[in-house]
């Protein structure tokens, strides 16, 4: 099954491809932990981005704290630069019920008013439970709601994604 | 079975830093490290504990350590009530459980408890619903978990590792419910040599069994220390016959810029506060370069808040 999946550099390069037009230096990259950063790690050099990279833990805004508590590894949000007015790129690895980019978004807004958000996702793999949808896909498919799609990071610093 | 885990091993309540494992003690800190920059953003709340209710239930009166919980609780988007309840109406166990029952009544979620008794934390704690999670904010001499929890924090943000230091702890152990927490957690996390410093008097007999080192001779104690921990000298114990006087205090075991300059060159110079300025430390140390005492009181408020978030995703809803 997991030949079956693209490759995630190569998604990469399409997103790449696909948001070069619109990146203005007003832009500023938002990665979501953990695999949404190593996507935007990526798309930042790509882009020659001028602006710092951001980081996003959604941990504290989840809407399902109540049911399964905190996250055990929180990492800090990392936002380096002021978000009023800004365009932000949002960046995730995988799009799936939408709830990780409401959260994230609401985060977002608790650092300031930006003047957008764009997202981009290396796949979306439906079974949307919000009306959230991505601006910029890799890929698109649709798997069985109870199959997920993971990334994963070798030691060399290589991105591959997996079906389970 | 121990009342402040769950039986999966999390934290259910926090009542003592003793018999709490280091991975629940790190987690905690790793916790409270990534709420460090909530209180510098636009928007100082994170909406975790958005509909929660808190009671902070203070037996005794401290308005510091009640406002950083209250503080910390409102950066969770947690509903806060304080209240004051005066000891006098208080005297047997059976009113306090009067008053818990009345705010689990309300739908309280969590009970912050601050009593003169030793025990008084743990007494609710045995008591409550399953879904209310209790935080020790002081118990007689008993124990502080938060206060012993940001002094761990403390020292890891400056220091960064616990495996190479030397903490030395001086003053009045005996009646200090934050000596003994901290002497926990710094054992537990793995600090090779910790001591305390103070007259007899003011030592607990038989300290040496909790794995720390003493010494009645502060120049000594200080010596290659990493680490200074000042107590707070309760006034109350001047009257009594276990000192002299205030000044006699001072000239031994008042931490001054001389003493300081025994200890390691980077050391730092903690307090729980409030301070006693020319009892049991300078204003010069107090103020001075090395003291990280204001810092202690910020990151009290992340490390309040990371327990509360840890307790109230663990709470059996």
């Amino acid at each position: 099954m997991p030949a079956s999946l693209p490759d995630a550099h190569t998604l990469i390069t399409r997103l790449a491809d696909a948001i070069a037009p619109t990146i203005t230096p007003n832009t500023f990259i938002v990665g979501i932990h953990t695999g949404g950063v190593w996507v935007a790690e990526r798309l930042h050099a790509m882009l020659r981005s001028t602006q710092p990279l951001g980081t996003l833990d959604i941990s504290f805004y989840r809407d399902d704290f109540s049911r399964i508590g905190l996250h055990p590894q929180v990492k800090p949000s990392t936002l380096p630069v002021d978000l009023e007015g800004r365009d932000i790129l949002l960046v995730d690895d995988v799009l799936h019920s939408g709830r990780t980019v409401r959260a994230a978004m609401n985060e977002l807004f608790d650092y300031g008013r930006p003047a957008s958000i764009r997202l981009a996702v290396l796949v979306d793999r439906g079974g949307h439970e919000l009306p959230v949808r991505p601006d910029f896909a890799g890929h698109t498919l649709s798997i069985p709601s109870n199959q997920n799609i993971n990334l994963s990071r070798l030691d060399d610093g290589h991105l591959t994604l997996t079906l389970a | 079975m121990n009342l402040q885990l769950n039986p999966d091993g999390s934290l259910r309540h926090l009542l003592t830093l003793d018999g709490l494992p280091r991975t629940i003690l790190t987690h905690i800190l790793d916790t409270a490290e990534s709420f460090m920059d909530v209180g510098e953003r636009e928007v100082k709340k994170v909406p975790l504990l958005r509909g929660k209710s808190i009671f902070n239930l203070f037996f005794e009166p401290s308005t510091r350590t009640r406002t950083t919980f209250e503080i910390a609780a409102k950066r969770l988007s947690a509903d806060v009530v304080n209240l004051n309840i005066s000891t006098s109406s208080q005297t047997k166990g059976e009113a306090i459980l009067d008053t818990v029952d009345n705010l689990a009544a309300m739908h309280a979620d969590m009970f912050i408890v601050r009593h003169s008794q030793s025990g008084a934390a743990h007494f609710i704690a045995r008591n409550v619903a399953p879904h209310i999670s209790v935080i020790n904010a002081g118990d007689g001499r008993h124990s502080h978990p938060t206060q012993g929890l940001l002094d761990m924090f403390t020292i890891r943000r400056f220091k960064g590792e616990f495996h190479n230091l030397t903490v030395a702890i001086v003053g009045d152990v005996l009646h200090s419910r934050v000596a003994r927490s901290q002497i926990h957690a710094l054992t537990t996390l793995g600090v090779p040599e910790v001591r305390v410093i103070g007259p007899k008097t003011l030592l607990p007999t038989g300290v040496e069994q909790m794995g720390v080192k003493v010494f009645h001779d502060m120049e000594a104690g200080l010596a290659g220390c990493d680490v200074v921990i000042m107590l707070r000298l309760q006034n109350e114990r001047m009257k009594g016959a276990l000192l002299p006087s205030a000044q006699e205090y001072f000239k031994f075991f008042g931490l001054t810029p001389e003493k300081l300059a025994l200890a390691k060159p980077d050391a730092i110079v903690m307090h729980p506060g409030p301070m006693n300025r020319g009892v049991e430390i300078a204003s010069e140390v107090a103020d001075g370069p090395q003291s990280v005492i204001l810092p202690q009181v910020t990151y009290g408020i992340a490390v309040r808040m990371a327990v509360m978030a840890i307790l109230a995703g663990g709470a059996t809803a």
